[in-house]
């Protein structure tokens, strides 16, 4: 009984120290954006593997999730004889929710796992000790570049993936449907805020691609070095990201759009 | 491994992707190009029951949409209710007593501000008043003045 007691301590104890240990790789990351500075070359590479590499299965799916809401929103709307309203429905739902969510699921499922299992490796075939004995802080030379790179990729990713839902739910709802054309952009314009719903998701893409890139850089640099680890700290990186992805969401959309 | 200069150019086109896909949003997904807010001008008016009008609802005249419901607030010694709506400034040519009604865009949809110009030779200003007003129509008081009518129609037989 008492063991069990002390089992469960330990775990909140190792998890409490992880958290800690978390946040202060957070700080010294963002801190070595003053040696990532004199060298853009780092991150313009970095911005490469893990935006560019993303950006096919995110304007994919964009395009397919656009098409899909226009579907399933037209089979609602005619019921009420709404159908104009196709084009606000399709926007404002991928604007403010599935552009910058889906696009972090993705992001954490494509660009995540492979930051992870790259910095595992590098931990595991001893690169990062090798360069902390060259007296290069591994963290600044090889954590702060990819981070800032997540950052500045997620938002883009997730413009992207809105703008070109937007297209496929057009192409779906005024090409297949018959929603009158004029009524779908005009409606679209009328509704849709620039400020409170372009900006707010666009904020929210933001966040989600800090805690994307944060929680994977994290979990690659306190693996543990071995291949086993790797491949643990990989599937942590995932789920660990779907889940603050998520609860996250519900607490932004609560803060920006709920009274 | 790709060429430096490959790299550089597919980031390059991806961060100039990133830019259309927000100018797209911008242009033809939201109102950004449809009204700039900052401009134009303040005008005020006072309503005994707004019904379901919001702020950023529309102010039309004959149809067209002149600005935008900015403020509503409640005015605890009239008991009234105070709209603030911001006008484009290029049309500056409104007579000061111009009629504002509350009219609700067709059967279920939301409410806007109509006005219907007055033939005053002074022109509303930043910080005027619309003095004349009409309350937003309340579906249960409409219905309630007709079973009344229809009561009192059969109490006179």
């Amino acid at each position: 009984m008492l063991d069990a007691l002390a089992r469960f301590g330990r775990h909140g104890m190792a998890a409490l120290e992880r958290f800690g240990r978390a946040h202060l790789l957070f700080l010294q990351i963002v801190a070595g954006i003053t040696s990532l500075l004199p060298r853009p070359g780092l991150l313009v590479t970095q911005t490469y593997s893990v935006g560019v590499r993303t950006l096919v299965i995110v304007t994919v799916s964009g395009l397919f999730v656009g098409m899909v809401l226009a579907l399933q929103g037209y089979y609602v709307l005619s019921q009420f004889a709404a159908e104009d309203s196709l084009g606000v429905m399709v926007a404002a739902s991928l604007v403010r929710e599935l552009g910058p969510v889906v696009t972090a699921l993705l992001f954490a499922g494509r660009a995540g796992s492979a930051l992870t299992a790259e910095i595992g490796l590098m931990k595991a075939t001893e690169q990062l000790s090798g360069l902390e004995m060259m007296a290069v802080d591994p963290v600044r030379r090889i954590l702060t570049p990819r981070f800032f790179a997540g950052l500045i990729s997620m938002p883009v990713l997730a413009a992207l993936f809105s703008a070109i839902g937007a297209l496929g739910g057009y192409f779906v709802g005024v090409g297949l449907l018959g929603v009158d054309d004029g009524a779908f952009w005009s409606q679209m314009q009328a509704k849709i805020d620039w400020n409170e719903d372009v900006i707010n998701g666009v904020i929210k893409s933001l966040v989600f691609g800090l805690v994307c890139t944060w929680i994977a850089l994290f979990q690659g640099y306190d693996s543990v070095p071995t291949s086993e680890g790797v491949s643990r700290a990989t599937t942590r990186t995932v789920v660990h990201s779907a889940l603050a992805v998520l609860v996250l969401d519900f607490v932004l959309t609560a803060m920006m759009f709920g009274e | 491994m790709m060429k430096i200069r490959q790299v550089e150019i597919a980031v390059g086109a991806f961060m100039a992707a990133g830019l259309i896909a927000l100018f797209f949003l911008a242009m033809q997904v939201s109102n950004l190009s449809a009204f700039t807010t900052g401009e134009g001008y303040k005008v005020s008016a006072r309503f005994d029951n707004i019904g379901g009008l919001k702020v950023r609802s529309p102010v039309a005249m004959a149809g067209v949409r002149l600005g935008r419901v900015v403020e509503i607030r409640y005015d605890q010694s009239s008991y009234e209710a105070l709209v603030t709506m911001r006008i484009e400034s290029q049309y500056d040519q409104i007579p000061d007593d111009t009629f504002a009604k509350i009219y609700t865009s067709g059967l279920l949809g939301e409410q806007y501000i109509g006005l219907d110009p007055g033939g005053s030779e002074e022109m509303l200003a930043d910080g005027g008043e619309i003095t004349m007003t009409q309350s937003a129509l309340v579906l249960e008081e409409i219905v309630g003045q007709f079973l009344f009518s229809k009561a009192e129609e059969k109490g006179l037989e």
